[in-house]
């Protein structure tokens, strides 16, 4: 087949359009210039001044501390729930589990975010907990939907993995937790471990949920950005984003050569 | 079957090791929480499921219930207190009026005169929204930009994915790679970048000045082309994606066989390749046109004053307005308009492709 000029011309464009505003988010972020978009000099005062931003730092800890136990306990729920509805047959309230792991896929964050402070409020009128908002209800609202996410991983997973090992199992006399955690678990961690990373990257990038369900004492990394970036645009904010960008690639790139590797082992 | 020798020498309450751990992992959270800086009530909340979990499983063993009810009630329960109670909640707050209190909203229910409930309830949130019609345009108004921006997502999207699908190993991982790649960085990061782009003094502006093929600086910013632009930049990779693993699957002897019988590379597209990208194009389509509607941080940035959108107009309304009634009707009804109806279609779909 003759090869136009058509497509990678376009390709070319395409990737373009996705890359050019983060070069130009880097490049500026080592500009001494405070005006963000005019050039004035190599400089990485920007970086002195984020590590010496006390509220930014705090922002980052308290974001990483929700993003790690979100994501493990959305992995527990989200497991239990994929396991469930791929293993258990029939039961009563199946479709109502079905419904209640997909919809937060399709659901807008502000209707999440808004039910749940909802609850969150009234459950402190009724039952005094909980005592205001902070890091518990980020935590249990960024679980919630986060779960729905490892299910669907873990349910694909589930569906594809052979179960005649689960069968062979059993038949040698193992119970049923047994054969969870001596074979399913081993045979689905992969799954588990990309559904994991997974929940970590949307808690850690989550504003609007957070925004509503947070308290005072509580703010995560994308609200203080956001509150600075409302305000106009600000050099600390591109170094920010210089780091995060720079550990998400090397992180990708690593993840990247190691499964090129294995699949050419395969071969 | 062997199941005598399941559990050797044990009674019917044998508990299974991980059973057995269960309470020491609420031990030590207690203990590491200082530590650890955790909440209290995070370690209770966790120390509670697990004491369910453990509780439920002796029970059930004591009683004689098999052990999967207890499986099935864990995530059951935490996601029907967590996610569908709250819209219970939603529901009866979008009935209730607003009132300068701490929560801002009359009472849920109230002591009758007789020592009955009573609850007060009224539509009078959704008679409002229905009167104003800033509320009905911002449906509108989101339905129309969420639409265009998948539009414009495809357009962009479906070359750059068939480019990728085409191409030979090692370069087809790495586009895919340098696809997937601005999805794992922050989403408010990358919206944040646009901004320098658009500004009055942005990059885009300086760059067309400095070429002189503009006197005048354009006004980008604050416009519903900025909220466009933001939308198909950011949700780009989902339309990639979906695109791409249909078209990979393409058969290359489809398209052999099209061009010996004289088809041109057009008539090939149009006639072949097309019609068998449709279920990627349906669910790229679907991952970019549904958060879309919702979307609020994208308007809010780089939106003017008048780019109506229903998710920003919930959050001023809750935020800035501090009704929270209103707030929760324009919830409900986006509900209903909405998400029901893309639930609805997608297990329709599901059920499709399953009889297939």
């Amino acid at each position: 087949m003759r090869r136009g000029w058509f497509l990678p011309l376009f390709a070319t464009l395409g990737f373009g359009f996705l890359y050019a505003p983060i070069v130009s988010l880097i490049v500026f972020s080592f500009n001494e210039s405070r005006l963000v978009t005019v050039w004035g000099g190599f400089s990485t005062r920007w970086y002195g001044e984020l590590i010496s931003d006390g509220q930014l730092l705090e922002a980052a800890w308290v974001s990483l501390k929700i993003a790690t136990i979100s994501a493990s306990l959305a992995v527990v729920i989200g497991t239990l729930a994929a396991f469930v509805l791929t293993r258990f047959g029939k039961f009563h309230g199946k479709l109502m589990l079905t419904g209640m792991v997909t919809a937060p896929l399709v659901m807008p964050e502000v209707i999440i975010g808004l039910s749940l402070l909802l609850l969150f409020v009234a459950m402190e009128g009724m039952l005094g907990w909980p005592a205001g908002r902070g890091m518990t209800t980020v935590i249990i609202a960024h679980s919630t939907f986060c779960a729905a996410y490892v299910a669907v991983i873990a349910q694909s997973r589930l569906r594809d993995m052979d179960e005649s090992l689960e069968e062979a199992a059993r038949d040698l006399g193992a119970g049923p937790v047994r054969v969870f955690f001596d074979i399913t678990l081993p045979v689905i961690a992969p799954a588990l471990v990309s559904g994991w990373l997974l929940a970590f990257t949307l808690s850690l990038d989550d504003l609007v949920i957070a925004s509503f369900v947070s308290g005072p004492g509580a703010s995560t990394l994308p609200m203080v950005i956001f509150s600075k970036v409302r305000l106009g645009v600000s050099p600390d904010v591109n170094a920010l984003a210089t780091i995060i960008i720079g550990i998400v690639a090397l992180a990708v790139t690593v993840a990247g050569v190691l499964l090129m590797r294995q699949s050419k082992r395969a071969r | 079957m062997s199941g005598a020798s399941a559990t050797p020498g044990r009674g019917r309450l044998a508990l299974p090791p991980a059973m057995i751990a269960a309470p020491l992992v609420v031990i030590a959270l207690m203990l590491g929480r200082h530590w650890l800086f955790l909440p209290e009530d995070l370690v209770l909340l966790i120390g509670a499921a697990l004491l369910f979990a453990f509780g439920g499983f002796v029970l059930g063993r004591l009683v004689g219930l098999p052990d999967r009810w207890i499986v099935i009630a864990v995530p059951m329960l935490w996601l029907v207190v967590f996610f569908l109670v709250p819209f219970f909640v939603l529901g009866r707050i979008s009935l209730a009026e607003t009132m300068i209190a701490r929560p801002p909203y009359s009472p849920l229910w109230e002591r009758g005169d007789d020592g009955g409930i009573e609850i007060i309830a009224s539509l009078e949130n959704y008679r409002f929204l229905l009167s104003d019609a800033l509320y009905v345009n911002a449906y509108l108004s989101s339905l129309k930009i969420a639409a265009i921006s998948t539009l414009f997502a495809l357009l962009i999207g479906y070359p750059i994915a068939y480019y990728i699908a085409r191409s030979p190993e090692p370069r087809r991982s790495i586009l895919l790679l340098l696809v997937i790649l601005p999805f794992w960085t922050s989403f408010l990061l990358r919206v944040y970048a646009w901004i320098g782009f658009l500004r009055r003094d942005g990059v885009i502006n300086n760059l067309l000045t400095w070429a002189g093929i503009i006197d005048e600086p354009l006004v980008m910013m604050q416009t519903d082309f900025a909220v466009y632009i933001g939308i198909v930049y950011t949700y780009l990779p989902f339309m990639i994606l979906p695109l791409y693993a249909n078209l990979v699957k393409l058969d290359g002897a489809l398209l052999e066989a099209a061009s010996d019988l004289g088809a041109s590379p057009v008539t090939t597209f149009l006639t072949v390749t097309l019609p068998l990208s449709v279920p990627g194009i349906v669910a790229g389509s679907m991952l970019v046109f549904i958060p879309a509607i919702g979307e609020y941080v994208i308007p809010a940035l780089l939106g003017g004053p008048d780019t109506l959108m229903i998710g920003r107009t919930l959050w001023d309304e809750f935020f800035s307005a501090r009704d929270w009634p209103v707030a929760s009707a324009v919830a409900i009804v986006m509900l209903v308009l909405v998400v029901l109806p893309i639930m609805w279609l997608q297990s329709v779909q599901n059920r499709q492709e399953a009889q297939e």
